[in-house]
């Protein structure tokens, strides 16, 4: 039984410790590859906003610089701003009817 | 008991039937609404006078506006679109060729809805359309040469009303609904959808701008801006307004656009074409 609390608690820590193993490098590199698929989605909603676009291209721009900190930090403000005009998109889809002229 | 259960049924039914006829497409049903809606909320102003935009709601802005049209911006843009109307293609036609009656006096018949294509045909798609046909390089839909071009077109059609038709096909009908649905539909960071300023807020200022009506924004189309320093197209127009809302804009002649164009022009139908028109 002892045994197997050991190993539940190592498996558990497992993604920590490779979160922690991971360069800044490659946190920025898996973060901005995230917010680029989900503001791809937005588009394929319609519906980007400019503000994640300059926050990719900030990020980008960071990670040239060797400035990984900021560049992550940019980049999960880009997936936070992509999630947001996809949730506004998916409230417009019945929200707009209640502000039609009738 | 049984006549209970029947009550309640009939009573399911009615509100089932009211949710539908809210949703289903009714085109004379908006325009009327429209109509009464700001006609209500702007009782002083002539129908007419709609299409004047801006000026129509601030007599400040009229004033100088009247003054504005004793030697009015977008003169040259009349003048270079008459030259582009009749200089001759490679192939020796001119755009005047592609238009009825060489496209004088036609601005309030755009958009209409194609039949053959299913899709809306806005002017600015029928220029380019006409260039392209004849082999020449199309005009940018945000550029000079197509504002001017519409400037002149808009121009000879002067007091003209609007006279936008939705024929009882289901494509169009769904083209109407589609543009309607843009016009209302939040987006952009800011959230804001066109009926935001144009219906909710027309008349008020928007940092130092004022707010136009949405009935009859388009009969004044294209317009010089001082804001832009020139002349801007439709395109222009739509494409900017989703930018200062911290949109991306999509691209000119899009679906999207196309079919607002549609919706808009089809609530002011009955207006005069006043374009091309100045504003601030």
């Amino acid at each position: 039984m002892r045994n197997k609390i050991i190993a539940a608690l190592l498996l558990a820590a497992l993604p920590v410790g490779v979160a922690l193993a991971q360069s800044p490098q490659d946190q920025f590199k898996a973060a901005y590859e995230k917010a680029e698929a989900t503001n791809k989605k937005a588009g394929e909603l319609r519906n980007q906003w400019t503000v994640t676009a300059n926050a990719l291209k900030g990020a980008k721009a960071a990670a040239d610089a060797g400035d990984f900190d900021k560049a992550l930090k940019l980049a999960n403000q880009a997936e936070a701003l992509a999630q947001a005009s996809i949730a506004q998109t998916e409230r417009e889809k019945t929200l707009w009817k209640d502000a039609v002229v009738r | 008991m049984f006549r209970k259960i029947l009550i309640s049924v009939a009573c399911c039914a009615i509100f089932a039937n009211s949710a539908l006829a809210a949703d289903s497409i009714n085109p004379e049903q908006d325009f009327k609404a429209f109509r009464q809606f700001f006609q209500s909320k702007f009782p002083k102003i002539k129908l007419d006078d709609f299409v004047n935009g801006p000026y129509s709601v601030d007599e400040g802005l009229h004033k100088q506006w009247l003054q504005k049209e004793e030697f009015p911006p977008y003169d040259f843009a009349v003048d270079k679109g008459k030259e582009l109307m009749a200089k001759p293609f490679a192939n020796g036609k001119t755009m005047a060729d592609c238009f009825p009656n060489k496209g004088i006096g036609i601005r309030q018949d755009y958009p209409y809805f194609d039949a053959k294509e299913g899709k809306v045909i806005t002017l600015e798609l029928a220029v380019n359309r006409c260039l392209e046909q004849n082999g020449e390089k199309p005009y940018s839909y945000t550029g000079d040469d197509m504002a001017s071009v519409t400037a002149y077109m808009a121009f000879t059609s002067r007091g003209k009303p609007f006279d936008i038709k939705i024929p009882n096909d289901p494509r169009a009908l769904a083209a109407y609904e589609h543009g309607k649905q843009y016009f209302y539909q939040r987006r952009g960071q800011l959230n804001f959808s066109c009926a935001s300023c144009h219906v909710q807020s027309p008349g008020e200022l928007i940092r130092s701008e004022r707010l136009a009506p949405a009935l009859g924004i388009l009969n004044a189309m294209p317009i010089y801006r001082s804001e832009w320093g020139g002349m801007g197209t439709i395109s222009r127009r739509f494409t900017s307004c989703n930018s200062q809302v911290r949109g991306v804009p999509l691209k000119p002649q899009d679906a999207e656009y196309r079919d607002v164009e549609y919706y808009l022009s089809y609530m002011a139908n009955g207006l005069p074409i006043s374009g091309p028109g100045a504003r601030p």
